[in-house]
């Protein structure tokens, strides 16, 4: 298939691209909403709440996620919660783009035209009316392409909880070339493959901006 | 609690050693990515194809690539070449190329979106070259660009935190080694994070105040 790799460690790297998926995949299902919760506490002033909400973005923005992670897989159990190395990794990453998303959300929220909110408390529409159909699907178009972005730093940020030992592709590459003693083939391999993951997730941005335009355009006709 | 408070501050000292270290590996990526991100960023607004396509694939390389994927294609792949460097200095190389992409794209972001009559204005005056250069071009390219140099110093700053996979002694290898040592993996990891949390604040707060002073001097 590709040269200088033998079909186990093909099969081998394609099983990695599966923990690697799954675990951006899930810090990203987790992130994104926590994210867009925290930018809420911070857009509403929520007293007590928004200075935490700050301090929280701030910090966990400063974090290598190597090291938050570290920390998450030592300390856990000693606090009577027992991880492993793969819920452990997806907690960090989760963290990680939660604080990053939350900033793309709130840019989002500061930049959502004063007057539509105004309209709908004219209109008598209640706080999670007035969120679901007025604020939400326009602050969302908004943050759609930051958003992708920070989901494929997500992905290219998956290798570093490989300090916890989870086999994600860029550790099974590493442990290919170790076993071949030719560490490139599998390493360009490897390039190859987070080449593909970014791509797609470029291409579905481009495809969700076509329909939610296309959504937008059928209900102004 | 507080035995392990007093075990971090007896053995401060490896953690600021660590603390050193990515400082000056951050300091030093830092200033060779900029450099090579000025050289990467004049490739990709060149006139010739072949220096804009060089340019262009380079850029979108590294733009796919998990950082660690590239440090460990330095570290274990530049010997299939018969280069051979320490781990320290392949770190060093792995952070300061791949930031240099990411760098040559902000500047020429940021060059793109400049208005041309201001340089237009300076030849009119006769400036030309280098004076040129300084004189009229830069000054506005580095204050757009400053933000988001910050932000790339940052990730800088973080991406180094990964070396400490192929051994390299910063911050992260430093707590991850006393979290070992002596069983405080809770107190030694808290420490490097708050520690990166202040070099990160340091970046910020040296942006703000290089802006500040930009706006003074107009």
């Amino acid at each position: 298939m590709m040269p200088g790799l033998s079909w186990p460690d093909v099969l081998s790297l394609l099983r990695a691209v599966g923990a690697t998926l799954a675990i951006s995949l899930a810090a990203i299902a987790i992130g994104c909403p926590v994210g867009l919760g925290v930018a809420l506490v911070r857009w509403g002033a929520v007293p007590g709440l928004a200075p935490l909400a700050a301090f929280y973005v701030s910090l966990i923005r400063a974090c290598p996620a190597a090291t938050l992670g570290l920390l998450l897989f030592f300390t856990l159990p000693m606090a009577g919660i027992s991880v492993d190395a793969v819920t452990a990794g997806i907690v960090t990453l989760a963290l990680i783009t939660s604080a990053f998303n939350a900033e793309i959300w709130r840019a989002a929220l500061l930049a959502f035209p004063r007057d539509q909110w105004e309209a709908a408390l004219a209109v008598g529409m209640r706080r999670g009316l007035r969120f679901r159909l007025i604020v939400f699907p326009q602050i969302l178009r908004a943050s759609l392409p930051a958003l992708v972005n920070e989901m494929t730093y997500m992905v290219k940020l998956t290798p570093a909880v490989a300090v916890l030992g989870v086999v994600d592709v860029t550790r099974a590459a590493v442990r290919i070339g170790a076993a071949t003693y030719r560490p490139l083939p599998p390493l360009l391999a490897a390039l190859v493959i987070y080449g593909i993951i970014v791509f797609v997730f470029v291409q579905a941005q481009r495809l969700l901006e076509r329909r939610m335009g296309a959504h937008v355009l059928g209900r102004r006709a | 609690m507080s035995r392990d408070f007093a075990l971090i501050w007896a053995h401060g000292d490896v953690l600021l050693y660590g603390l050193l270290n990515t400082v000056w590996l951050s300091v030093v990526a830092g200033a060779l990515s900029f450099a090579g991100g000025a050289f990467i960023a004049t490739g990709l607004v060149a006139k010739r194809r072949p220096a804009r396509w060089a340019a262009r694939v380079l850029v979108d390389a590294m733009r796919c690539a998990p950082f660690l994927l590239f440090a460990y294609v330095i570290y274990y792949g530049l010997p299939s070449f018969g280069i051979r460097l320490s781990n320290w200095r392949s770190g060093l190389v792995a952070l300061a190329i791949y930031n240099s992409a990411y760098m040559g794209e902000v500047l020429r972001g940021v060059w793109a979106e400049l208005p041309r009559e201001t340089i237009e204005a300076g030849h009119a005056f006769g400036f030309h070259g280098f004076t040129l250069l300084r004189r009229i071009v830069l000054p506005p390219v580095m204050e757009a660009a400053t933000p988001l140099l910050g932000n790339q110093a940052i990730q800088i700053v973080k991406d180094s935190a990964l070396l400490t996979i192929i051994a390299v002694p910063e911050l992260t290898h430093a707590a991850n080694s006393l979290a070992n040592t002596y069983f405080i993996p809770f107190l030694a990891f808290l420490a490097a994070l708050a520690l990166y949390w202040g070099v990160c604040l340091v970046i910020e707060g040296a942006v703000a105040l290089a802006l500040r002073n930009a706006q003074a001097k107009r």
